[in-house]
């Protein structure tokens, strides 16, 4: 037992220990507060909390399962990138490897799957709470008006992931969805007024959405960037904001 | 000499703080552990869908966007797609955006309540479970040619001719369309004076403007399902 605490001694009470970690675990006040301020992930929290802002039946979680399942998906995200080429060649013999050869691929491609379905459910059930406990009256307008645009983001990033297996299901179900922006006023070439602006199918806002006047090899290529780069910068900066905000509005909303 | 009595006042600081370490990151990492497992258990079972190579000439019948896009291909039935694909999405999007700036009453928040909000709570209640029950029609009750089947039946491409669809004539569809809109906008106010004052004349008719919207959609569809009508408004430019 002594030589236990002695060993103990020896690894913590020096200069490479102390400097990597600043404090001790013993459980005190001090290194409670230490352990969330003197961390950099951990820190987005408050020292201290509101009690019912630690209940599951207030919060429901969801916000911070969303935030989770987003993370689980950027790691699931990069590891299938090895994997896979969005050239229209090669996109859906990619896929078929990681069923059937990749190791764990399979698994790999599943848990990235289902968990854009899971995230899409609790963005949506994490909204309903919010909406429920009033979380979006002053001074909270703004972050509510943030969590809308990351509820659209979340749509879009399952959306555009789900064109890239380039098979049957992903391509018609884009061909359905992209088919709408024909549609749109103005600025569709099918769409009410549009004849006002000159829109053809060669010109119009389907044609900037796809790159060209139907599904194919640059459309693949812009899901593929938008749903690995753009739309996962542009949510986290959101993502950033949003959070930033739950604190300088007073931390997670509670009565009054 | 009189010394006033000084009385302590006692101000009650509400401190029902407690320590986020452990409290609420014991629970975090216990979700995320969960969520995890929960992800793998389910993926180590369920295999994502894939289907043949895509094919260009050979459309799937029934071509489904995906499934939480479904209550908007639903509303394709009802509607033009620049209204179900484009513009009912933006309103929707758009009247979410608002909100906070509409709901002027100071009651509800932070904590649940339905008492203290029932006009606001019922109202998105009301659209949040239309989205969903919009996609579960789309997504299980949906076959071939997007024609209906109850989920005891079988998915067939022989089923009845659906009955001829009809336009309402030009003049009452426009007297319609405006008569919905002038009394869901006037007759509100009118009846519930208190509520226009109190939310003044701008949020009202955001927020009635808004609603009338969400109940013209779901009226208009029963329009469709109860009296096989098809457009309200029919011009050469634009279909309602």
């Amino acid at each position: 037992m002594k030589s236990l605490q002695e060993l103990k001694r020896l690894i913590t009470e020096n200069e490479i220990w102390r400097s990597v970690f600043r404090h001790g675990y013993t459980d005190t006040p001090r290194n409670r507060v230490l352990q969330i301020i003197s961390n950099v992930w951990l820190h987005l929290h408050p020292a201290k909390v509101r009690e019912h802002g630690t209940k599951i039946r207030f919060t429901w979680c969801m916000g911070g399962i969303t935030f989770f399942i987003f993370l689980f998906e950027a790691l699931t995200g990069i590891l299938l990138m090895f994997y896979y080429t969005p050239d229209v060649n090669r996109a859906y013999a990619d896929i078929v490897d990681l069923m059937y050869v990749v190791p764990f691929g399979r698994f790999l491609r599943n848990s990235h799957r289902w968990g854009a379905h899971a995230m899409v459910i609790t963005v949506s059930i994490h909204m309903l709470r919010v909406f429920l406990t009033g979380s979006y009256k002053p001074p909270r307008q703004f972050n509510w008006v943030v969590g809308v645009f990351l509820l659209v983001l979340t749509f879009l990033l399952s959306f555009t992931g789900y064109l890239l297996p380039w098979d049957q299901l992903g391509y018609w179900a884009i061909t359905v969805g992209t088919n709408m922006a024909r549609a749109t006023p103005l600025l569709g070439h099918e769409g009410p007024f549009s004849y006002i602006l000159g829109m053809e199918a060669n010109n119009d806002i389907r044609f900037a959405l796809l790159g060209g006047t139907s599904i194919g090899a640059p459309a693949l290529l812009r899901a593929y960037v938008w749903h690995c780069i753009g739309i996962p910068v542009i949510a986290s900066a959101l993502m950033m904001v949003h959070f930033w905000r739950v604190r300088k509005d007073g931390g997670i909303s509670g009565p009054l | 000499m009189a010394v006033s009595e000084q009385r302590s006042v006692s101000v009650e600081i509400k401190d029902d703080k407690v320590f986020t370490w452990p409290n609420l990151v014991a629970k975090e990492f216990l979700a995320a552990i969960f969520v995890t497992v929960g992800l793998l258990v389910y993926s180590y079972f369920v295999d994502a869908p894939l289907r043949e190579l895509s094919n260009p000439g050979q459309a799937e019948n029934p071509a489904k966007a995906p499934w939480y896009f479904l209550g908007l291909q639903e509303a394709l039935v009802y509607f033009d797609p620049w209204f179900a694909g484009v513009v009912l999405p933006s309103i929707i999007v758009i009247g979410l955006i608002v909100i906070p700036y509409i709901d002027n009453n100071p009651k509800g928040n932070g904590y649940y309540t339905f008492r203290e909000r029932k006009f606001a709570v019922s109202t998105f209640m009301f659209g949040y479970i239309f989205w969903y029950i919009l996609i579960y029609i789309g997504t299980a009750l949906r076959g071939p040619f997007w024609s209906f089947f109850w989920p005891w039946e079988e998915w067939t491409h022989d089923f009845p001719t659906p009955p001829p669809l009809h336009n309402l004539p030009l003049p009452v569809g426009i007297a319609l369309l405006l008569g919905f809109y002038f009394f869901g906008l006037v007759v509100p106010a009118m009846v519930n004076r208190r509520f226009f004052n109190n939310i003044g004349v701008i949020r009202y008719v955001i927020t009635m403007g808004l609603m009338v919207t969400m109940f013209g959609t779901v009226l208009k569809m029963f329009l469709r399902l109860a009296f096989n009508i098809k457009y309200i408004i029919a011009t050469p430019w634009i279909n309602i």
